[in-house]
Formats: C-alpha cells, sequence, structure tokens
C-alpha cells in the first residue's frame, strides 16, 4: 500500500488533526481530575467524585466556570502581553504533539496514513525546537502582569527552562546516536528491532525523566509558580480562560513530555515480545493494538507526574540550578562521550546494530546507572549553597578548636 | 545566591536522596491504595467514627404535652437567664388563670446554645437539641416561632450531668 498524496494528504492531515487535538484536549481534560483524585486518594481523601458518576463531569464543570468567569486585566498590566502570553503558553504544548507516532500505519482506501500528523524528517528536533517556545508563554506572563510575583515566576521559568533544555538536548543525543537518525519513526523502529532504548541508554533516561519534570513546570521543580512562595506565580493576575490556557498548557506539556519519554526510551507504539505489530502487512487491528499499547505508556507517565507531585517537595531554586547544571548537563555530556566510544567501539568490532549490540550497550548502562545512582545516594550532589556554607561552618569550627 | 540557609547538618550517612525519594513514593502509593477517610456527608451524616454527642447542644426545641399545646408556663426564667438575651417572652394567661406563652421565639443568630434556658426550665419545655443542620434561604427564617418550635422533630439534648460527668 503507498502513502497518501494528492487532495487526499490534505484532508486526511486535516482530519488527524482533528483528532488528535480532540484527543489531546480530552486527555488533559480527564487528566485534570485524575490528578485531583489521584492528590485525594493519596491523602486518604476521595477527591472531587461529586459531578456525574465518579466526579466525572468535573472537567466539564471546571470549563463552564473558566468560560462564564470574568476576565480580568488588571490596569498596570501590558494589555498586547497579557493577551499574548497564554497563547503562547498554550500554542506550542499542542503542536509539539505534531510529530509524534501514537500507533502503526493505519491502511485506508487512500493508501497507508502515518501516524505523526507531520511526519517530519527532522521529527526530534522539530520538537526541542517548539517545546522550548513554551517558556516564552511563562515569561511573558509574567512581564507583562508587572506583578512582583509574576515577574519572579516568569524569570524562574526562564532560568529553569534554559537549564534544562540544555541536559534535556544532551541525554536525547544519546538515543540520537543509537538511531541513527532524527526522525521519530525511525527511533521507534530501531527500537523494535533491538530492544526499548530504556536499557542501552539507562543514564539517559534518568536524566531526560528529570529534565522533563523540569520542562513542563511540575513538581518538584514547579518554582514557576510556587503557591507557597509566589501566590500563583507567572499566572497569578490570570482569570477564567486566559488562566485555563495555561493549565491547558501545562497538562498538555505532560502529555507530551510523557508521549516523548515513550517514544524514545520505550519503544513507542511498539508492543513488547512481539514482531507482529511492526511487521507488514499493515491492518487496522495493529493500529488499534498499537494505539492502545502507546497510550497505555504514556498514561503510565502521566501518572508518574500525578504521583511524584503529591511526593515530593518543592526544591529550592539554588539546588534547582545546582541539580541542572551541576549534577545533571555533565551526566548527560559525559554519558554521551560514553555511548559515542562504546558506539565506535562496537562498530569498530564489527558488530551490526540489533538485540546483541543493544544488550552490550544495556550492560554498560545499567552499571553505570547503578554506580550514579549509588554515588547520588551517598553523596549530597544537589546540597547547593546550604552545603557549601557547611562546609565554612565546619572549617570555621575546626579552626577554632585549633586555635584553642 | 546571597541568602544562604541554615540547615541541620546530618551525617552524609543518613543523608541520601534516591532512598529518600523511592521510600516517599512507595509511601504515598500505600496511601493511594488505602482506607480512605471522607464522609461523604448528605448521604452519610454519621459513621462509626463520627456521631453527635448526646449532649450536643444545637437548635432549639420546645416539649409539646399530651394535647399537643406547649409545655411552657411562660414563667419566664429562661429570658432572664439567657446570657445573649435571644429569647423573646410574652406571657399570657387564660380564663382558667393558667399561664401559657403569647409569644415565644428564639432568634439562632443570637443564641450562643449555652443550654441555660434548658437547665433552668422548671417544666422541662424548652430544651436545645442534638441537630446540626440549619440552613435557610432568608435570615428571618432563623428567628424560631414558637410553631416552629414545637415542629422540630430532633433529639433534644441530655446536657451535661454532674453525676455522670463522661455522659456514659
Amino acid at each position: 500500500v503507498n502513502p497518501v498524496t494528492g487532495d487526499a494528504f490534505l484532508w486526511i492531515s486535516a482530519v488527524k488533526i482533528v483528532v488528535v487535538f480532540g484527543l489531546l484536549l480530552t486527555l488533559v481534560a480527564v487528566w485534570t481530575l485524575v490528578e485531583r483524585r489521584g492528590a485525594g486518594f493519596i491523602q486518604n481523601r476521595l477527591g472531587p467524585n461529586r459531578v456525574g458518576p465518579e466526579g466525572l463531569f468535573q472537567p466539564v464543570a471546571d470549563g463552564i466556570k473558566n468560560f462564564l468567569k470574568e476576565e480580568t486585566l488588571p490596569p498596570f498590566a501590558d494589555r498586547f502581553l497579557f493577551v499574548l502570553a497564554p497563547m503562547m503558553a498554550f500554542t506550542p504544548a499542542l503542536i509539539t504533539f505534531a510529530v509524534v507516532p501514537f500507533a502503526a500505519p493505519l491502511p485506508t482506501p487512500w493508501g497507508l496514513v502515518s501516524t505523526p500528523i507531520a511526519d517530519l524528517p527532522i521529527g526530534f528536533l522539530y520538537i526541542l525546537a517548539i517545546s522550548s517556545l513554551g517558556v516564552y508563554g511563562v515569561v511573558l506572563a509574567g512581564w507583562a502582569s508587572n506583578n512582583k510575583y509574576s515577574l519572579l515566576g516568569g524569570l524562574r521559568g526562564s532560568a529553569q527552562l534554559i537549564s534544562y533544555e540544555v541536559s534535556m538536548g544532551l541525554s536525547a543525543v544519546a538515543v540520537l546516536v543509537l538511531a541513527g537518525n532524527i526522525t521519530m519513526n525511525d527511533i521507534v523502529e530501531r527500537q523494535q528491532q533491538s530492544v526499548w532504548f530504556v536499557l542501552p541508554l539507562f543514564v539517559a533516561f534518568c536524566t531526560f525523566l528529570v529534565a522533563s519534570f523540569a520542562e513542563t513546570n511540575r513538581l518538584p521543580f514547579d518554582l514557576p509558580e510556587a503557591e507557597a512562595e509566589l501566590i500563583a506565580g507567572y499566572h497569578t493576575e490570570y482569570s477564567a480562560m486566559k488562566f485555563a490556557m495555561f493549565y491547558l498548557a501545562e497538562y498538555s506539556n505532560m502529555i507530551t513530555a510523557s508521549a516523548l519519554m515513550v517514544t524514545l526510551f520505550f519503544g513507542g507504539w511498539d508492543i513488547p515480545f512481539t514482531a507482529w505489530d511492526n511487521t507488514p502487512p499493515w491492518t487496522v487491528l495493529k493500529f488499534a493494538a498499537t494505539f492502545v499499547a502507546f497510550w497505555a505508556k504514556v498514561l503510565g507517565f502521566l501518572f508518574a507526574y500525578v504521583w511524584v507531585r503529591w511526593t515530593l517537595p518543592r526544591f529550592r531554586f539554588d539546588q534547582l540550578m545546582d541539580l541542572g547544571w551541576k549534577v545533571l548537563l555533565p551526566i548527560a555530556l559525559a554519558y554521551v562521550m560514553v555511548i559515542a566510544v562504546a558506539v565506535w567501539g562496537l562498530e569498530a568490532a564489527g558488530l551490526r546494530f540489533g538485540v546483541g549490540y543493544a544488550l552490550v550497550l544495556s550492560v554498560l548502562s545499567l552499571a553505570l546507572g547503578g554506580l550514579l545512582l549509588w554515588g547520588l545516594d551517598r553523596n549530597r550532589v544537589i546540597g547547593g549553597s546550604a552545603s557549601r556554607q557547611r562546609e565554612r561552618w565546619r572549617a570555621q569550627a575546626a579552626r577554632a578548636r585549633g586555635a584553642a | 545566591v546571597a541568602i544562604t540557609v541554615r540547615t541541620l547538618s546530618r551525617p552524609e550517612s543518613e543523608s541520601s536522596y534516591v532512598r529518600a525519594t523511592l521510600q516517599g513514593m512507595a509511601l504515598t502509593f500505600k496511601h493511594l491504595l488505602a482506607k480512605k477517610w471522607t464522609m461523604q456527608y448528605p448521604e452519610q451524616t454519621s459513621g462509626p467514627d463520627w456521631t453527635l454527642s448526646k449532649r450536643w447542644r444545637g437548635t432549639h426545641r420546645m416539649a409539646v404535652d399530651a394535647n399537643g399545646k406547649a409545655k411552657c408556663v411562660a414563667c419566664g426564667l429562661c429570658p432572664q437567664i439567657c446570657p445573649a438575651n435571644c429569647i423573646k417572652l410574652i406571657p399570657g394567661e387564660d380564663e382558667k388563670g393558667n399561664r401559657y406563652p403569647l409569644v415565644y421565639e428564639i432568634d439562632e443568630f443570637r443564641c450562643v446554645f449555652c443550654g441555660y434556658c434548658q437547665e433552668v426550665c422548671p417544666e422541662e419545655a424548652i430544651h436545645v437539641g442534638v441537630h446540626y443542620e440549619n440552613a435557610e434561604y432568608s435570615r428571618d427564617g432563623f428567628v424560631y416561632d414558637l410553631e416552629r418550635l414545637m415542629r422540630q422533630p430532633h433529639e433534644v439534648s441530655s446536657l451535661w450531668d454532674p453525676s455522670d460527668p463522661r455522659g456514659e
């Protein structure tokens, strides 16, 4: 079956956009509820369960509320940027998903439909480029609000995103080294040929996981909105739908980040332990099965977001910067070197890419990862300024003892 | 960073990020599956771990005699003792010389629910009730007249008994 071409390509793309958009927004709505009920369950409560069966219509009620509330526009705010900021946050959050393949190709009477909306040859670069655009929404919101808390939130947001973008990109470089291509479909295909990249690139997965939590501004990295310190951070001055846009952006970012982790490290739409799902001929059944497999993995990560949020306390800002620049960045950088050297060595040894090749890397990576986690566990690597101060205090105390 | 935060210096061997995080995640997951303590209020008004005490002092109730008339003899003790001055009593007398309340109103907004009215009442007519659902559509609704007080269906408070301080 040939790929779709001509007029059919245009309207099939349109259909894909509508379907994916609807799917994302529905998942966002459901996840706002899951988050609140998850919070309740973790705190031995029930959470919102009044609107509809088990609170299922709560997101609808929230939506109606946000539509009907008054749109406030503070007199001291920069009008244009204030209105622009929510759009700047919302749009990149949604369009990032465009290149993620979420199921096996679907055969239709018009040809074979590949699942990413846009099967870009530069898929991964597109994601790096667009996902970092989201920070403009945060910064502009903070700046345009003309409110010191908002501004602090915006500044923190920009500092955080710039810091973690680097380690995120670097840890993904390891994936690209192994995949040999930046097309999302090829990355998935490579994992189907060997093993999921979470094993051969375990350390990269760890850094990517941490970085993507930071990128989505979720706890323990939610410093841009840190309720306890900054009221609501960058969206303090926002109400109604403009506030809802930030909310939607946060959850869409979560979904995209989860989808990315699944695609880069957990085989995308691959069903493990079988080659049935990733070999032609493509059927509707294969499409459905891989679709379920992909979203099951994504939901797993989304649950992890909720779970972590209600477990870990927030970092202090200097700890956040320390973790980003002094821990994650060197680790990611060193790991890219290690992987590159290992791949070079394997190629030189005449090994072809495949299961054996990946297993050698897996052993290496898991050993390195174990060492790394052990090291992190022993030494207070993210101690920040306080740990440095403590060393100074200890030195002072030692000097005082020596003098006495 | 200009500001430094003084932290407790824990021994390095006790400080752990990875293990502590995993322990925390395990703990929250346990709570995710654990028993939920929420009482689903409008459907469920009491549970094994939450019931109203028999000594609860809520909105009032006037006791009624066998003829369906209020037991009150309009002696005037309750408005006298009321510390919040919330009882309005205008006594009347019928042709046989029996006193009865012409007007008996309690402003539940002023009431402090001390229960003195019940304690002082020689006829055991006015009581505070074991009851807490008092919503009204208007503020006027909180001035309970005699009719309203006689109609209240809830249980009455046992108050605190000095000879049985624990309510056993």
